[in-house]
């Protein structure tokens, strides 16, 4: 049976994700800040899929502690799920470091951290599938959420030039670009039913681009086309919009 | 988030703080900071026993924590729903001990209703399967309860509305079964007394129920269907599906896109209705063998059905009268006639003894379910219909209630007191209170 690693495992997306693979009949490792949190989904996954669950120890923030992670993980997974992110509070981080950099280490540095380590081991193998969730917000900055949007930026950023270099090592890299998704990191907010997505329709889209090899993926369609609106509005126009 | 929100009935509708949660820490930081709420799981209760101001909704803390496959254990969180259980269970040859008319209700509502099922003569209520259960009260703490350990807590949580704590954990019995199928038998009935008498010829049989025309009058006054039925052995399935004898039913559903308008139900749709539905059967008597859906959950194949009663929607009516008490069943059924208040689903159960019964809604004796859209003179007429049950020694239902008043149900509990000073003992300021518990002076 093939195994996946979801990194950041607690999340809503994250449950709706393992659920997807362990129904495909995929082995889960689920990697967690505070993985005795997730015994009741480990036994859940156990029990209705008749699989192989594993909790294991991950902190996105702390880098030094990447590599022996991985080294401990038997077996080594054949796709890895990068899901962790954080939203933070973007006018509290304009005035405060450690909101700002905890938004940048969490959405950008620790995934560009882990992935390197992850990386480097498929390349050693000549195989493997790397899924990054990234974000409709790293398209384009807006004042909102614009330090959430940058660290999105690099990371997608990244995942490109990662899709490129793993290419010529038989390896892929896909990329997710939901836009709003009912989470609980979106459950104060307001949004627009049509536009957005449930945590399963994340979980189908990121099986399927795996799968089919798909390299930037939209969780729902004409998200693509409405940022490829956003992105075309001129700047000297776009400044003076309340986004 | 603030949102608009109603139970099956979509009477009463109201604004809710609802608020999700997946683990443990953030439930407990959630109570801890709450000044009052309901637990609410999939709001299938029909009125407003999970209706509030804030919400906890379950929906989310829904994994399921073990199952014995040899003994027939299952454990899971509050907030998985019946039709997720059966997915799993009933493949390895084990069905729910109990089960309402719907597969879309949470396990912890099923314990808050203390639920019963066409089989409550032979099996009792849902919580008579309960192991066990966690409960974080009020104040935060959580305690294990069961038959025997904090016995007054785990009574009065079965049937209790929620109003006790929100239950975290269950652990409950399933029951053993030869396959996924019912043999099943329909009987028709030509008028109130002949189906009586069928539920008593019948009665050693495990599942039972009939449909009810109720807007017949004279030598068919009451006329019926009488459904009954037992899971299948395996010699008594055809031969394909003897080749998965315990295979989960195809999911077929139709959804209600949107709410009818209200003068779509009226006497004449009712009448006409009930004829196809009574003469569908052309035969006095018919045997087959189904699978467990449509034997239990026909109106499941019907998402958002309870839009057909259009956006003022409806109330449903359930009480029991004790075995002697006929009369009264007639009495009530020749006053909805004259009102010309029929309803499409009226379901006749005949309950069996519940011993020892703090605030669950089942005694030995006939139980009755109605459907009312709300219009204008409904809850006049109800209040008349209350008069009748109490006065043939009847009760309501809660989990279908949305408008009796406290001296209902008060005059239908004989053991309320009871119950109440046991709310107060684990929920000493109201903290868990709902629109209902209110209205019925539970919390007041």
């Amino acid at each position: 049976m093939p195994t996946v690693l979801i990194l950041g495992a607690a999340s809503d997306m994250a449950v709706a994700i393992a659920k997807k693979y362990a129904s495909k009949g995929f082995n889960v490792q689920l990697a967690a800040r505070n993985p005795s949190r997730l015994q009741a989904l480990q036994s859940d996954l156990n029990i209705r899929y008749n699989i192989n669950c594993t909790l294991h120890e991950f902190d996105a923030l702390n880098y030094e502690s990447h590599q022996a992670f991985f080294d401990r993980l038997a077996p080594k997974p054949d796709q890895t799920i990068c899901v962790f992110g954080y939203l933070g509070d973007n006018e509290t981080a304009r005035t405060n470091w450690s909101e700002s950099a905890k938004i940048i280490h969490t959405n950008y540095t620790g995934a560009v951290s882990i992935l390197n380590v992850v990386s480097n081991y498929y390349a050693s193998q000549k195989s493997g599938i790397i899924v990054g969730i990234s974000s409709v917000a790293g398209e384009r900055g807006r004042q909102s959420n614009y330090l959430y949007g940058s660290a999105k930026a690099g990371f997608t950023a990244y995942l490109s030039g990662l899709r490129n270099r793993m290419f010529h090592e038989n390896v892929h890299v896909a990329s997710i670009q939901p836009g709003f998704v009912y989470t609980a990191m979106t459950a104060n907010m307001k949004l627009p039913p049509l536009l957005t997505a449930k945590p399963e329709d994340v979980a189908n889209t990121v099986f399927k681009a795996a799968t089919k090899k798909k390299n930037t993926v939209y969780v729902k369609w004409f998200w693509r086309w409405i940022m490829l609106i956003i992105k075309s509005v001129p700047e000297f126009m776009f400044k003076k919009l309340k986004l | 988030m603030k949102k608009v929100i109603a139970n099956w009935g979509n009477y009463p509708a109201m604004e809710s703080d609802e608020r999700l949660f997946s683990y443990d820490d953030q439930l407990q930081d959630i109570i801890r900071n709450s000044p009052t709420f309901i637990p609410r799981g999939n709001g299938r209760c029909y009125g407003d026993a999970s209706l509030a101001g804030e919400t906890l909704n379950t929906l989310k803390y829904d994994k399921i924590l073990s199952f014995d496959t040899e003994n027939g254990i299952f454990e899971c969180q509050s907030g998985l729903t019946l039709d997720q259980i059966l997915e799993v269970v009933v493949p390895k040859g084990w069905f729910l001990p109990v089960t309402p008319g719907t597969k879309f209700i949470t396990v912890g509502g099923a314990i808050g209703s203390d639920v019963h099922g066409k089989n409550h003569h032979v099996d009792g209520t849902f919580g008579q399967h309960v192991v066990d259960m966690d409960i974080i009260l009020a104040d935060s703490s959580m305690i294990t309860c069961s038959p025997s350990v904090y016995p007054d807590l785990f009574e009065a949580t079965c049937g209790g509305m929620g109003l006790t704590g929100m239950i975290t954990r269950i652990k409950f019995k399933l029951k053993k079964v030869p396959s996924s199928y019912i043999k099943q038998k329909q009987l028709k009935a030509a008028n109130l007394d002949e189906l009586i008498r069928l539920f008593e010829e019948y009665k050693h049989y495990t599942y039972s129920m009939a449909w009810i025309d109720c807007l017949q009058k004279g030598k068919s006054f009451g006329r019926g269907i009488m459904t009954i039925g037992e899971f299948a052995k395996p010699e008594e399935l055809n031969e394909s599906q003897r080749k998965a004898p315990l295979a989960l039913p195809k999911k077929k559903a139709i959804t209600i896109p949107f709410n009818f308008p209200s003068w779509i139900l009226n006497t004449f749709t009712v009448k006409a209705f009930n004829f196809l539905y009574y003469n569908k059967n052309v035969n006095k008597e018919i045997n087959n063998v189904v699978t467990y859906e449509p034997f239990f959950y026909p109106l499941d194949a019907l998402l958002h059905w309870n839009r057909c009663y259009g956006k003022k929607g409806f109330v449903q009516y359930q009480f029991v009268l004790p075995l002697a008490a006929k009369e009264g069943l007639v009495d009530i059924l020749r006053r909805i006639g004259a009102k010309g208040m029929g309803s499409f689903l009226v379901v006749l159960k005949v309950f069996g003894k519940q011993e020892d019964n703090l605030i669950s809604f089942p005694f030995e004796g006939f139980t009755l379910a109605l459907d009312f859209p709300v219009r204008k003179g409904l809850f006049e007429f109800l209040d008349e219909l209350d008069a009748v049950v109490l006065k043939y020694g009847g009760r309501l239902y809660m989990s279908k209630d949305a408008r009796m008043k406290p001296e209902m149900l008060k005059a239908g509990y004989p053991r309320l007191e009871e119950f109440k000073s046991i709310v107060r003992k684990y929920n000493p300021d109201g903290k868990i209170r709902s629109v209902q518990s209110d209205r019925l002076e539970l919390t007041k």
